[in-house]
């Protein structure tokens, strides 16, 4: 048996020889409408999984709590108290600075190693240390960050092993390194992993070339190999901003919340006095900064070479 | 002919319905329903109150099923109640602290002093304050326990603890741990300055309570939560922790580790848990049946040997009853009615209730307690 035109659907129908562009006009439009359709979801999703929580989140940082109660209302004396507090401009500022030098650190760690799988590797090999990367994505972060504790602990295996070759002790837990320990555990292997997606793909002639002009390795990495995988390291150094700006975990786990940063402030009002308009003030001030900080990054990834930033 | 597989849109629409379908299920979304004759009880406590070890004699006794909901503080029990339309919940256990402000919101319901055995309470239970409201009673004890300080017994020696002072010693620095929750931990400093009344404080000494914790910042080793507060000090990376006691250390030790709890010659703080009936419950008599069974002689030593967290009793046939069916655990929390007990020290006037700051907001100790942690 076979279809008939008329019985296929538009995008499969053959236009006769001949047949005048107006066909061609008619498929493509049905064919857009057609992906839009599937791209729908998506809007939908965003909508109601993004902006609505987040117009909710907004419109409640006006909210006032009258005995454990919410009561919707619009009082701006929840933005003057927190944006008042000295502890919430220090747990920022401290935040800031412990994300922006988590992203530096992690990026720094995982360069060489990007670097090993890009240009060491047999595809093969590369592909299997890819698959070795997203390993510690199957257990939980929190499972993970527990774990660190056996380690770190004051008695725990790293102590023990520095022990018994002569060191002292050190304090890891409950401090700012083991704080760092939990975000690298939480950031290396998607740093590494977006880099690579770069590195790999620089174009191997201009490295080639490079050599063939007498250019040392290590100036090569930093005038051809850098530059040339600017999007990933960037989109890189990014995530694990964003990913450490908001982390709840490591500082509470493993730094014991020493250092406190937004996220144990958040809680701190959620926990006493049901003040969620205020954590509310928190959260947006985060959310605000994360954006400011993603949109300039992905600016500064994709600009044209020779533009400034 | 062969039919050809293509992904239509129909198709994904309709594996996305199976799928959310699917999920629901699942995850229990879909409503529950309840065997015929059985009725549902609602609960709201702390963490491990409702438990088969706890629970299942009196539903099968009553062909009832008990439903919980645990909360943890009791900001967020007031929360949960708050967004809770009336006769959600038929029974709440409640921290003695927060007991007039479920009454002064009508979130339970008056109770019938009547109901329950108050004559088998010790004297000095018999009329709790905060329990009442004149003679109306508002919630019904069911167990209590002391905070003090806790510490490694490796680490430190009973004339260590005689006093809170250890805690600023040089000893420990860097090992003393905090359960974050301001209350408790402002409450001991109080009383390790001499406050008899280590809540109600005018503006001079609720400053000497600030000064004196601020001084224990280079102290301190950590901020935890309840599973923190246990495998710190299961570890031994915490030595000390001022304002908890045996709900933490008596559940540390079931597992042998070398921890327990004293209370300092400076005193310590009194944590009492109650049962209320929820406004509106559609099953009062059997909520009051509920509260009478945890007081009962049975009930009172499920309650004492909980184990989420250990408690104290304070009926005297609760006490009887665990001295008989479980002396080891009489003997250790000192539930003995003869010779020295775990009364002696709330008779010898060294022991304040813990309760919510009088003078001052509960959010200025919350802040207090933020600004110490960013010290």
């Amino acid at each position: 048996m076979h279809a008939t035109n008329a019985t296929l659907p538009p995008e499969e129908r053959t236009a006769p020889p001949g047949a005048d562009g107006a066909i061609f006009a008619r498929l493509f439009r049905s064919a857009r409408l057609y992906a839009g359709s599937f791209a729908l979801p998506v809007l939908v999703w965003q909508l109601i999984f993004f902006v609505a929580p987040l117009c909710f989140l907004v419109a409640m940082s006006f909210w006032v709590v009258q005995s454990y109660r919410l009561v919707p209302d619009f009082d701006t004396g929840n933005w003057a108290r927190v944006l008042g507090m000295k502890v919430f401009w220090d747990a920022y500022a401290r935040t800031f600075a412990m994300a922006a030098g988590a992203a530096a650190l992690i990026s720094m760690l995982a360069f060489p190693v990007t670097c090993f799988l890009a240009f060491r590797l047999t595809p093969a090999a590369r592909r299997l240390a890819m698959l070795m990367l997203v390993v510690p994505f199957f257990t939980s972060y929190l499972v993970r960050a527990y774990t660190w504790q056996v380690f770190l602990a004051d008695d725990g295996i790293v102590n023990a092993a520095l022990t018994a070759i002569g060191m002292q002790d050190l304090a890891m837990l409950n401090t700012v390194f083991g704080t760092f320990v939990g975000y690298v555990t939480l950031c290396l292997p998607l740093v590494i992993l977006l880099q690579l997606m770069s590195v790999a793909s620089v174009d191997r002639t201009l490295i080639e070339a490079a050599r063939n002009l007498r250019c040392s390795p290590m100036r090569t990495v930093f005038r051809v190999v850098i530059p040339a995988s600017r999007v990933g390291l960037t989109l890189g150094a990014t995530f694990c901003f964003i990913l450490v700006f908001g982390d709840f975990v490591s500082p509470t786990y493993l730094g014991g919340g020493n250092a406190p940063t937004l996220g144990i402030l958040i809680t701190d009002f959620t926990k006493a006095g049901n003040q969620w308009p205020r954590a509310a003030v928190v959260a947006i001030t985060m959310i605000v900064t994360l954006l400011t900080v993603a949109f300039l990054a992905v600016r500064f990834a994709y600009r044209k070479t020779g533009e400034t930033a | 002919m062969t039919e050809r597989r293509t992904l239509t849109r129909r198709g994904v629409i309709k594996g996305a319905a199976a799928a959310m379908l699917a999920t629901t299920g699942l995850t229990g979304l879909a409503p529950r329903r309840a065997d015929a004759g059985t009725t549902e009880l609602n609960m709201l406590s702390w963490y491990g109150h409702a438990e088969p070890e706890m629970i299942a004699a009196f539903e099968e006794r009553h062909n009832v099923r008990i439903n919980k909901k645990y909360y943890v503080g009791g900001d967020q029990m007031l929360a949960l109640l708050a967004q809770s339309p009336p006769g959600t919940y038929d029974i709440v256990l409640s921290d003695r602290e927060y007991i007039e402000q479920l009454a002064a919101a009508e979130m339970i319901e008056p109770l019938d002093p009547a109901d329950y055995p108050f004559d088998d309470f010790f004297p000095e239970f018999q009329k709790m304050p905060g329990h009442w409201q004149g003679d109306t009673l508002l919630s019904v004890m069911i167990r209590f326990g002391y905070l003090g300080l806790s510490y490694n017994e490796e680490a430190l020696s009973p004339e260590d603890v005689r006093s809170y002072e250890i805690l600023w010693n040089e000893r420990l620095a860097g090992k003393v741990g905090h359960f974050d929750w301001h209350l408790p931990n402002f409450g001991t400093v109080s009383k390790a300055l001499g406050h008899d009344a280590p809540f109600d404080l005018d503006a001079g000494q609720w400053q000497a309570v600030q000064d004196r914790t601020f001084a224990l910042r280079s102290q301190a080793a950590g901020f935890f939560d309840y599973g923190g507060v246990l495998s710190s000090l299961r570890s031994g990376q915490v030595l000390a922790m001022p304002g908890i006691g045996d709900w933490i250390t008596g559940v540390l030790r079931r597992d042998g580790a070398p921890v327990t709890t004293v209370i300092p010659d400076e005193g310590g703080l009194l944590w009492a848990e109650s049962l209320s009936i929820g406004r509106g419950s559609r099953h009062p008599e059997l909520a009051r049946e509920f509260i009478r069974y945890v007081l009962s002689p049975e009930g009172q030593v499920k309650t004492a040997t909980l184990e989420a967290y250990p408690a104290l009793l304070p009926t005297k046939s609760g006490w009887t009853a665990l001295a008989d069916r479980n002396p080891e655990e009489a003997e250790r929390q000192g539930m003995v009615l003869n010779g020295a007990n775990a009364l002696d020290v709330l008779r010898d006037g060294r022991i304040s209730l813990r309760a919510l700051p009088v003078q001052q907001s509960l959010e200025d100790w919350n802040e207090a307690w933020s600004t110490y942690k960013n010290l």
